[in-house]
């Protein structure tokens, strides 16, 4: 209990180191907060009004903005997380050498990765419960449930804090990030965020189910817009365990990495 | 007690052995020195000394512990000076230490307190609000040492400290770290500078290809493995090819007689005596120089003067 004690206060050592240098880069934290913003009002409310009357899900008519809405805020939460889980982390492990530095503390790898983390985790947050504030002000959310897509939000964002970190210490060089971003562009288009995934063919359905950002788009869209189902669980665990296995891997990873 | 002892200590990198081996002992308020030449196993021992790197086989204890099982209270009381400088660039010099000092679990006001002290003592008080990048070489190591201070370390590892510095800042980094040796800190240095290694170390170790070859305070290596004094016989153009014959015509004047492509080296007792005899047996040397042995000459002789990579 003790040592644990001590290793939270040490992985929160790191998360302050954070918060110092973005203390001066205001606007690197505020920009984040734009981006999926900006989608929702040029894609849920520009193409909305095209595809006002005529858009259904499952049948049933749906303003566009109400469905583009929690995908928006779950392709961000994946974003936020994965930008500083896995850019940052890999340039301050292979370029920085930053890491060596802290190692040479009482603080280890699996603090590092745990610090990094919660601060990747806050940041992301602060930008889901912003998000939450601007669509329950544009009457984006129908119902109580909503609250619950900011802790949604978190689990997504530890899924791919998870799984980010641990693709960080397989990357060589920056160029391989060329296809990280490439995924998470194409996850972006099609996880259902901008249509019912319903409306692929059985094959891309599939394979969609299969990638992460769906189950985030689909747990957060159940809870703003109310459809609460069994479903959603299957969404929660699908992510739990992503982060999980990611989080697994970038320890033992950042263990052989680090302390060679 | 001693501070730090390794026996048989070592460590493998695949295929590749760094360290065979090895037997250490460094003794409170010591500056102990391990020198060597490039790929010698410096840097890898003193990795494994810091509780970074986890030691293949033998047994290493750090102030009375194993860094195995008790890394963390290790680092707490180690302080580290790498190779390559590892400031944080994103921070200024001040927050350097003070973000640094929480990792150690020091209060803000105490960090602070220390923060301001240090940078007094490595003289960056001026610079305490400038960001890192724009610090010189030399500025930029001494905020490393400070960094290493913060939490008043019993022991303090420096790989390398003054390598890439110029003459001025390799000589303020020195004065500041024997200020530290006076203050009863022990200090752990790697070096393939000979003068740092005589001015800073009590006691050395020299190694090569992994191992440890020689032992002893710098005044008992050049005792050791070297005469009092050498001459330096340089040579004209047309000699060169000749320095062969001559050094056999010079045979018996010094102990040893090292021929080197430009000029022969001669160690022996008294410097002045030998020169006499040089001109006795009708050698005439474009230039010669007698000086006193350095670890330097101790250095290349055990080690050799082949080119390692």
């Amino acid at each position: 209990m003790l040592t644990m004690v001590a290793q939270a206060k040490r992985a929160s050592a790191l998360f302050e180191r954070n918060v110092v240098v973005y203390k001066r880069l205001p606007w690197n934290i505020v920009s984040g907060f734009f981006e999926p913003v900006l989608y929702l009002f040029s894609i849920g409310i520009g193409v909305g009004a095209l595809v006002s009357g005529t858009f259904t899900v499952d049948g049933e008519p749906m303003s566009y903005a109400l469905f583009v809405a929690p995908a928006m805020m779950a392709q961000s939460a994946m974003s936020g997380a994965m930008i500083e889980s896995a850019f940052n982390l890999f340039g301050k492990m292979r370029y920085q050498k930053l890491y060596d530095a802290f190692l040479a503390t009482p603080v280890g790898p699996n603090e590092i990765a745990w610090g990094e983390l919660s601060f990747a985790l806050a940041r992301g947050g602060a930008y889901s419960a912003a998000f939450l504030v601007v669509m329950a002000v544009m009457d984006l959310t129908t119902s109580w449930w909503a609250v619950l897509a900011l802790p949604g939000a978190l689990l997504i964002g530890l899924a791919f804090g998870g799984l980010g970190m641990a693709i960080a210490t397989f990357l060589r060089s920056w160029q391989d990030f060329d296809y990280v971003t490439g995924i998470m562009y194409v996850m972006f288009l099609f996880s259902g965020t901008f249509a019912p995934i319903a409306l692929f063919p059985a094959w891309a359905q599939w394979l969609v189910q299969v990638t992460p950002l769906y189950h985030g788009v689909e747990l957060l869209r159940g809870l703003t817009t109310g459809q609460v189902g069994p479903g959603l669980i299957g969404h929660a665990v699908y992510l739990a365990a992503l982060a999980a296995i990611g989080l697994t891997i970038a320890s033992r990873r950042m263990g052989k990495l680090l302390l060679k | 007690m001693a501070l730090i002892t390794a026996r048989g200590l070592q460590k493998r990198f695949g295929d590749l052995t760094a360290v065979k081996g090895i037997d250490v002992q460094v003794e409170p308020g010591e500056a102990f020195g391990f020198l060597g030449p490039n790929g010698a196993g410096k840097s890898s021992t003193m990795k494994m000394i810091g509780c970074v790197s986890p030691r293949t086989a033998g047994e290493l204890s750090i102030l009375g512990l194993d860094p195995a099982t008790h890394a963390a209270e290790i680092k707490a009381r180690l302080g580290v000076v790498p190779q390559t400088d590892n400031l944080d660039v994103e921070l200024s010099v001040l927050e350097n230490l003070t973000v640094y000092a929480r990792f150690f679990g020091i209060s803000r006001a105490e960090a602070r307190r220390r923060a301001l002290e240090l940078l007094e003592f490595v003289q960056l008080t001026e610079r305490a609000n400038d960001r890192v990048e724009p610090l010189s070489g030399g500025m930029k190591r001494r905020l490393t040492i400070a960094r290493a201070l913060i939490n008043e370390p019993e022991i303090v590892l420096l790989d390398e400290p003054t390598t890439g510095l110029d003459p001025q800042a390799r000589h303020l980094v020195w004065e500041r770290l024997f200020r530290l040796k006076q203050r009863g800190v022990t200090l752990v240095l790697t070096t393939h500078y000979m003068d740092e290694a005589e001015q800073l170390c009590d006691r050395l170790v020299v190694m090569d290809g992994g191992k440890i070859v020689a032992e002893g305070s710098p005044r008992e290596l050049i005792e050791r493995h070297s005469t009092r004094e050498v001459v330096e016989l340089r040579f004209s153009l047309n000699e060169m090819d000749e320095l062969g014959s001559i050094a056999e015509k010079l045979d018996g004047i010094a102990q040893r007689i090292e021929t080197l492509p430009d000029r022969l080296l001669l160690y022996a007792a008294d410097g002045d005596a030998a020169i006499a005899e040089v001109h006795a047996r009708g050698v005439v040397p474009a230039s010669v120089l007698a000086r006193r042995s350095t670890l330097e000459d101790v250095f290349l002789h055990i080690t050799g003067r082949t080119l390692v990579d």
